[in-house]
């Protein structure tokens, strides 16, 4: 089917997997207000699941879309590969994080429908994130899902740290929203458009001619998008974030947020404003080795797991940047598989910890870590696998993932990059390998209790994911060749007939001598 | 039948018995798993035992070849071969292995399962670094290995294993990880050349690379193995972690491990990197820092007071050897270099068996806590003064052979080297046969020693076929000489032709390509724009 931007009705079309979310999402907050619910249990077992399914129908619906095609490239929501691709991410991530978040949820007593709600309501914002081709859109999007998270932060209304946290992303989020407006801004004054087609014809007139004001715009909207990828120095807000809120919604936050900020910069500065690469290629080439280095130390020294896993994701958003700055096909492809599989791993790692904390999330530190692995055995066999993926360690999708990020990096001429980003993850290795020593050399201590592991929906999420994980690592074809394609689709082709050819971006020059 | 060792499925099999067994020792019951265990490192020998007749000697081919596409996107396949080093390798594995295992019987009680799975997950691993021939393949089984040697080091060692099981882990991947960085921009420039992406070992040593480039890459392999060699100063891994491994941990990795640091610089650094690898600068260094090794080494050994500590500290002394024989790059001097891996894995190995023989009696590996031994234990005392004089390269041992061939080897072309080597010799001498004389001679001073029980049944088992090979290889070793003949002399052949057909910088697009690793390959593209 061919669709036509002109006709309003198209669009319903290509959104049709966001709108099916979204019906679902008010379907779940309406039914949660019409059934009675006790305070015991606040709300109806079966609310995830009509969450789930609706996820699984916009999945369904995102698949739909692989029949559609949209020949001109001037609607305010992309038609590609790449935002189906996206979609599935997302989903995915939606997906798992729902089945981590149920039992957590159940057994924190915050089990209620809202939650839900949130949580698809931030979903549609990531996948209109990733999606749009117009500025107003991007900007809409990313309120929908920052706003959503925020709550979603501090949705454990009693513990002191997720009202912190929840307060500390507000602040920091709310500037970068504003740093992002602004950007639209100075872009919409300079260019007369905010649809991002247009704006790109505009931007390479504007970089030959060194048009401060369309420049201005584009660094700070390349700010506002460092901010909710929390690339070093925007990342301030993370750790206390990433530690206040609910562990589910940590991964979920850590897996979908940054996900979403990362497509948009793949899209949005890699693609549309590929023009002015010679002022983002080096603001992004610095932020991604700061975002390499600088939470790879800070990490070391972390003794709550969850809080070393919150730096260690703040590091992958560093690694995800090295297949920006590459800015190829190839780095594009590399940076959405390992998207997508380190949405897997982090949002395991996280429903792992979740589990050993206990209650209250009571405990979170090394310490309690110790003799895990001998006392239940499968639980820390898939930390394992977890904490190895996200070291990069074969045989893991983890290490698929930085190898194809080692490629890109070598072939858009950034061996540096290559270099900073195995250091970085050397270092990584010992705070991952400290877990794994701490759950399998380290005798169990009589006061710690066995954790409990949950019920059939924690138990599904994580051998699937634990097992998706190894097989990306042992059978990497399939998705390596999706990636390609879709890095391949994304990247422009000659279809612009508003200005002169768009030149594909090259690698940026980088002195660091 | 012989068809059938001649394919590649022989050697597939060698990795699949092992993986199965593993999975096998986590299934059965707790007392059961070292049953299994050894009974699949028995069958992996078994297996691989007839290898040695069927191998074709006097060709420098890969034999049992076979790429299968795995990851084609990426032009990554399941290649797998050997030519005679790689025999040598797989066989020594597949030997040692059993003996470790049978080894730990009475060592290991606690967590048996985890123990003997890992065991076998590491014979599979280490087989495959031996045969992988496809650069994807090979990363993964070299990474791999560090996972169950973490473990068996960090769980089952003794007071200070975090520590050495860390250290271990931490030292080995970094070399890894910027070897990893070298395959891939070897994989680009490949791609860029010839316009195919490929991991494949045939065609990335057919990858011409100019002198400069040359340098660093081979820098970045180096130090991954140098490291796990361990060549000099990237030692300091090596007493910790030999010291602190159960026993079987020791032997494996004195045994094989070590071996895969000196069979990456033979199998890669060397054909890859020609030029660089023949260059005066790296060859003097290289010399140098084995030199040092093999002196260093045993000095320190000679002052160790514990015996396991003493024995890792002779490694270093014997790798030193080893890497001088590669590097003369003299046919005598690589065969006796590829036959001084398999003795020093033979005897270091059997040296650690008997060092935690007298642990698992008195749990003590103090030299000063013995004496008077061979009063109480004749037969543990005759194995161990066989396999201390062949660690010494006494003539009639397989230490002799090997360290006769790579100081012949080595004198031809670096005389000092070889003088200086010999004294190594002496050394060895001067700390192997006091440590003999205090444990096995003179009278019982302490009281706990004179109830001590000889070795049993199952621990004459596990020596017997290493003081076997000690002699056989010692008095009769033309059968392994033979078998790695031709692909040393293929091998010497192909380096030295390379390295003088290396491009010479001329012109100013070789220059710029030249600079290229250090300063970024956009380089080349925006000139060529």
């Amino acid at each position: 089917m061919t669709l036509d931007f002109s006709l309003p009705i198209h669009y319903l079309w290509a959104l049709l997997p966001e709108a099916v979310l979204a019906a679902t999402g008010l379907l779940v907050l309406l039914l949660d207000v019409f059934q009675r619910g006790s305070r015991q249990e606040p709300s109806g077992p079966w609310v995830p699941w009509v969450a789930m399914v609706g996820v699984l129908l916009a999945a369904l619906a995102n698949g739909l879309l692989i029949g559609f095609d949209a020949p001109v490239r001037t609607g305010m929501i992309a038609m590609d590969a790449f935002r189906i691709a996206t979609n599935f991410i997302f989903l995915g991530t939606t997906l798992f994080g729902l089945l981590f978040a149920v039992d957590y949820l159940r057994r924190e007593g915050l089990d209620v429908g809202e939650f839900y709600f949130l949580v698809l309501m931030a979903t549609v914002g990531m996948m209109l994130l990733a999606g749009s081709r117009d500025l107003i859109v991007v900007f809409v999007a990313l309120e929908l899902m920052s706003l959503s998270v925020y709550v979603l932060t501090g949705f454990n209304r009693n513990d002191p740290r997720s009202a912190e946290g929840a307060l500390k992303y507000f602040l920091m989020g709310a500037f970068a929203s504003g740093f992002l407006l602004y950007g639209i801004a100075l872009i919409f004054g300079a260019s007369g458009s905010t649809n991002l087609a247009l704006v790109t014809a505009e931007i390479s007139r504007a970089t030959a001619s060194g048009d401060f004001l369309l420049l201005a715009g584009v660094v700070l909207l390349v700010v506002g998008f460092s901010f909710k990828v929390s690339a070093v120095p925007f990342h301030m807000w993370t750790p206390d974030a990433y530690e206040g809120a609910p562990t589910p919604v940590t991964g979920y936050m850590a897996a979908g947020v940054k996900a979403a900020g990362v497509a948009a910069l793949l899209r949005i500065v890699t693609i549309e404003l590929a023009p002015a690469v010679s002022v983002w290629g080096a603001v992004l080439w610095w932020l991604a080795v700061l975002t390499m280095i600088v939470p790879n130390f800070i990490a070391l020294a972390q003794d709550n797991v969850k809080r070393m896993l919150a730096y260690s994701s703040i590091a992958h958003a560093g690694y995800l940047l090295v297949g920006v700055v590459a800015a190829s096909s190839l780095g594009r492809a590399a940076s959405l598989l390992y998207l997508a599989i380190y949405a897997m791993m982090t949002l395991g790692a996280f429903g792992v910890v979740y589990v050993v904390a206990g209650r209250g999330d009571a405990r979170g530190t090394l310490a309690d870590y110790r003799g895990l692995g001998w006392r239940r055995p499968l639980l820390g066999a898939v930390l394992v696998v977890f904490l190895l993926s996200l070291a990069g360690f074969p045989p893991t999708g983890g290490f698929i993932g930085k190898l194809y990020l080692l490629m890109a990096a070598v072939e858009s001429g950034h061996v540096d990059l290559a270099v900073i980003l195995v250091l970085t993850s050397f270092v990584s290795y010992y705070y991952y390998l400290r877990v794994v020593w701490k759950m399998y050399f380290e005798e169990a201590p009589e006061d710690v209790p066995v954790p409990v592991v949950p019920g059939a929906a924690f138990r599904l999420a994580a051998v699937v994911s634990a097992a998706a994980i190894v097989a990306a690592g042992i059978f990497p074809g399939l998705v390596i060749s999706t990636a390609e394609a879709v890095g391949e689709d994304l990247s422009p082709r000659q279809v612009a007939p508003l200005s002169q050819p768009v030149t594909p971006p090259r690698a940026i020059e980088t002195t660091t001598d | 039948m012989s068809t059938f060792f001649e394919s590649h499925w022989i050697l597939s099999l060698l990795l699949i018995i092992p993986a199965v067994g593993a999975a096998g020792c986590l299934l059965v019951r707790e007392d059961r798993s070292r049953h299994v265990a050894l009974l699949t490192s028995v069958l992996t020998f078994v297996a691989s035992l007839p290898l040695f007749w069927t191998f074709r000697p006097g060709t420098p081919a890969i034999q049992n070849y076979v790429s299968i596409p795995w990851i084609e996107a990426w032009g990554i396949g399941y290649t797998i071969g050997m030519d005679g080093i790689s025999l040598l390798m797989v066989l020594l594995t597949t030997f040692v292995t059993p003996l470790a295992i049978l080894g730990s019987y009475s060592y290991i009680q606690q967590k048996q399962r985890a123990y003997y799975a890992m065991m076998l997950v590491l014979l599979a691993a280490m087989i495959g670094v031996f045969i992988a021939l496809d650069m994807f393949l090979f990363f993964l089984f070299w990474e791999i290995m560090l996972i169950p040697m973490y473990f068996l080091i960090g769980v089952w060692g003794g007071k200070r294993r975090i520590y050495a099981a860390v250290k271990f882990f931490l030292f080995t991947a970094i070399g890894s990880l910027l070897m990893l960085v070298a395959i891939v921009v070897m994989v680009y420039l490949y791609h860029r050349q010839f316009g195919v992406v490929t991991f494949a070992y045939n065609d990335l040593v057919q990858l011409p690379l100019t002198r400069g480039l040359q340098l660093p890459l081979f820098g970045a392999f180096a130090l991954a193995f140098a490291i796990k060699v361990p060549l000099f100063p990237m030692h300091t891994w090596l007493p910790d972690a030999h010291v602190e491994a159960p026993t079987a941990g020791s032997v494996i990795l004195a045994g094989v491990l070590l071996k895969m640091g000196t069979y990456g610089f033979l199998r890669f650094a060397l054909p890859f990197f020609s030029h660089a690898a023949t260059s005066p600068l790296v060859v003097n260094t290289i010399i140098v820092l084995s030199l040092i090794g093999i002196v260093y080494g045993a000095w320190v050994a000679a002052v160790q007071p514990d015996a396991k500590k003493l024995v890792a500290y002779t490694s270093i002394a014997h790798l030193g050897f080893v890497m001088l024989g590669l590097f003369a790059l003299t046919s005598q001097g690589l065969q006796g270099g590829i036959l001084q891996m398999v003795n020093h894995g033979i005897s270091t190995g059997a040296l650690f068996l008997l060092v935690g023989m007298l642990y698992e009696r008195r749990h003590t590996r103090l030299i000063a806590d013995f004496g008077g031994i061979a009063k109480v234990m004749p037969v543990f005392a005759a194995s161990f003064l066989l396999v201390a004089l062949s660690s010494i390269g006494l003539p009639g041992t397989n230490g002799f052979v090997g360290e006769f061939l790579i100081l012949l080897g080595t004198f031809r072309k670096y005389p000092v080297a070889a003088f200086i080597a010999a004294t190594g010799v002496i050394f060895a001498a001067a700390y192997m046969l006091p440590m003999v004389q205090r444990i096995l001679y003179g009278e019982i001073e302490r009281e706990e020693n004179r109830a001590l029980a000889d070795i049993g049944m199952r621990e004459r088992l596990v020596l017997a076929p290493a003081l076997v090979m000690i002699v056989l290889i010692g008095v009769f070793p033309q059968p392994f000489l033979a078998r790695t003949a031709a692909s040393v002399d293929s091998l010497i052949d192909q380096v030295e032709t390379r390295a003088l057909s290396t491009p010479l910088l001329t012109g100013a697009a070789d220059r710029r390509y030249d600079r290229m690793p250090i300063l970024g390959i956009d380089e080349l593209d925006r000139e060529e724009r």
